[in-house]
């Protein structure tokens, strides 16, 4: 009577195991269609991009064969655009604009988000969410008033002003993404500093920046992300090529009238694309982890 | 090394609400002071106006001589180990332990001596080059206690540092502790709410409860002497046993205390004239759980034996718990591991009344 009774038991454990195993490997089998669907429709328009990039005029323009292949690939549409003195001067513009982007975004929000979240002065929590409210206000509701400020400072056509423009938009996120970094350091950090001797500006520099430089990171690469990628600004303030950026100088100078150069435009989208492919490959973990530290206190 | 005053200090937070109510307290130079109390008694917020951490209501605190309310934490020369250590993430033992030297710019070989002299004292010299990820509880709670130590400083505060730890790591690092001032002999204020840790590292106790300060001694004062009833009940595990009690007319012109119809015992000749003005009083009668005693074990002429009705037998190798209600308040006692005392059986028991304890009901106060 016992052993059926134990038997039937170990039936019945055995179909529960087999069905969680199968539910299992259904959820697995549902994860990996929808990642493949994801992976499919990323990576297919940079193919695209690769494989245009790698074709001569002739080539496609002839419309033959299958516009996803190269049948005589060629590097010419690169070399062009790397002895392209007006390419070397976006790319150059594009990189000082970003690296003072990136460098002036960090400072005010480091500087603010250590403030806001540490130093508890009145008003501070209704600051954190103003901060974060001027990020909801979209660029192109603020181009026209920018315009007549820019405009005032003799800065139209001059990429400075984009040094002075982009950290609008990098700030308030990097800010929020740092204020959520910074509140998750425990209290008691800067109050062993402090009883150690240290100012706040000893405390930020020798404490809060180091631990918390994952959130520093994530913030770094999102300021760049903004002033590497941005197009209305430069569109709007810039139209002479020795001051334009990446973004509207390929478009402006490889589309001429209604002749699209393809090949160079592509050539030049994947040579612009390569600082923050570089940045996110060796970065993404930093960034990653940066994003949801601040999420849970822990 | 310093001496530490605490003038009627207050410390009132936004909306009103009081977490310390106008304590005053002295600390001497060299001496280890424990504060202890429930949570929200006002021992933290204490101990954090004495670092600067906490601003100040009113009143003054005094170190080394000089008021110190507006001094900022980094010039009052103090020290502070946490609960949770707060050991700095990115830095290795030796640099967390010389970051305050390093800030006070100290010279190298003298951060190095400070630093090596330190570990060696808490027994982590071969920790130094390991960041604080990779200690123990108990390897990081010494770190915490070194970053102190190499400073030298007037005054050591330690908030909760043996709360995270394990029980037997916090025995362990009790001692360690306890050792480390008997080395360094720094004046020292300890807040912890385990009031066994405040017996055996004080040598005087302060207890505290809704922001005052309820009896300040030396352990043993406070434990056979109890200003009040909260005292009583706080310290001595388990706690002092109460029960609602009538003080009455006895034999031979002497006193009895009522408990219960079936509990009436009579209070030995050197309490009567102590508590015959409360003759006809409604009191609190306390007595600790190891002055009770199974009758055959210890009765002596003279004490009473009562019957009561075993609850719950808790053995406990070298000690056996047995619990009980009396008019529904439990009651407690520390017998002999030997006991035969079975739970729903009745036990003869017997207490030792020159350790009792006779307390108004309305005030608390021990009488």
């Amino acid at each position: 009577m016992s052993a059926t009774v134990s038997e039937r038991r170990i039936a019945v454990a055995a179909h529960r195991k087999n069905s969680l195993h199968r539910q299992r490997q259904w959820a697995l089998y549902g994860s990996y269609a929808a990642l493949a669907v994801f992976v499919f429709m990323f990576l297919v328009p940079p193919f695209y991009t690769l494989m245009t990039s790698l074709k001569s005029s002739a080539e496609i323009s002839a419309q033959t064969g299958s516009p996803w292949l190269v049948k005589h690939p060629t590097l010419e549409n690169f070399w062009y655009l790397i002895t392209y003195p007006n390419f070397q001067r976006y790319y150059m513009n594009s990189v000082i604009v970003t690296i003072l982007t990136v460098s002036v975004s960090m400072v005010i929000s480091v500087l603010a988000a250590f403030s806001l979240s540490r130093m508890g002065f009145w008003g501070s929590q209704l600051l954190s969410t103003g901060v974060f409210l001027t990020y909801l206000v979209p660029p192109s509701l603020l181009f026209i008033p920018l315009f007549q400020i820019i405009g005032s400072l003799g800065l139209i056509n001059n990429f400075w002003c984009l040094v002075l423009l982009y950290p609008t938009l990098a700030v308030p996120f990097c800010t929020w993404i740092m204020i959520g970094y910074f509140s998750s350091i425990p209290k008691e950090l800067d109050e062993a500093a402090l009883i150690d001797g240290a100012g706040y500006l000893q405390m930020l520099w020798k404490i809060f920046i180091p631990v918390a430089m994952p959130g520093i990171i994530a913030a770094t690469i999102f300021a760049f992300t903004v002033s590497w990628g941005a197009f209305l600004y430069p569109l709007a303030y810039l139209y002479t090529s020795n001051q334009m950026v990446l973004t509207v100088g390929i478009i402006s100078d490889l589309i001429r009238g209604d002749v699209f150069q393809w090949g160079k435009i592509m050539a030049a989208c994947l040579l612009a694309s390569l600082p923050p492919i570089v940045i996110y490959a060796f970065l993404m973990d930093y960034y990653v982890a940066g994003l949801t530290a601040g999420a849970t206190k822990g | 090394m310093a001496e530490v005053s605490v003038r009627k200090v207050v410390k009132e937070y936004d909306g009103g609400v009081q977490a310390v109510k106008g304590i005053d307290l002295d600390i001497a130079d060299h001496e280890f002071v424990v504060l202890v109390g429930p949570s929200g008694c006002g021992k933290s917020t204490t101990l954090r106006m004495i670092a600067g951490l906490e601003e100040i209501t009113s009143g003054e605190i005094w170190i080394d001589g000089d008021v110190v309310n507006d001094v900022p934490p980094r010039d009052r020369d103090i020290a502070m180990v946490f609960q949770n250590y707060a050991l700095y993430p990115h830095m290795s033992v030796f640099d967390n332990m010389a970051f305050g030297l390093k800030l006070r710019k100290f010279p190298k070989d003298e951060i190095k001596r400070r630093v090596d002299e330190a570990a060696r004292i808490l027994d982590i010299v071969p920790l130094l080059d390991r960041k604080p990820r990779a200690l123990s509880g108990g390897q990081r709670q010494r770190v915490a206690m070194g970053r102190a130590i190499v400073r030298n400083p007037k005054v050591f505060l330690f908030d909760e540092p043996l709360s995270n730890l394990d029980a037997k790591l916090r025995v362990q690092m009790r001692t360690e502790i306890k050792k480390v001032h008997q080395t360094v002999r720094t004046t020292t204020v300890y807040v912890t709410h385990d009031q066994i840790e405040a017996m055996t590292l004080a040598d005087r106790v302060v207890v505290m409860n809704h922001g005052v300060i309820e009896q300040v001694g030396t352990p043993n004062d406070l434990y056979h002497h109890p200003a009040t009833r909260f005292v009583a009940g706080f310290i001595g595990s388990p706690a002092m046993n109460f029960m609602p009690c009538r003080v009455q007319d006895g034999a031979n012109g002497g006193l009895d205390v009522r408990v219960s119809d079936s509990i009436i015992v009579p209070i030995p000749p050197a309490r009567v004239d102590r508590y015959g003005k409360f003759k006809g009083k409604n009191m609190v009668l306390g007595l600790r759980p190891e002055h009770l005693f199974e009758y055959h074990e210890q009765g002596k002429p003279g004490w009473s034996r009562v019957e009561m009705l075993v609850d719950v037998v808790e053995p406990m190798g070298m000690e056996t718990m047995v619990h009980y209600f009396v008019d529904g308040a439990p009651i407690c006692a520390r017998v002999d591991p030997a006991t035969h005392a079975a739970p729903g059986e009745m036990m003869p028991l017997t207490a030792d009344l020159n350790q009792m304890h006779l307390m108004e009901p309305d005030t608390g106060k021990v009488v």
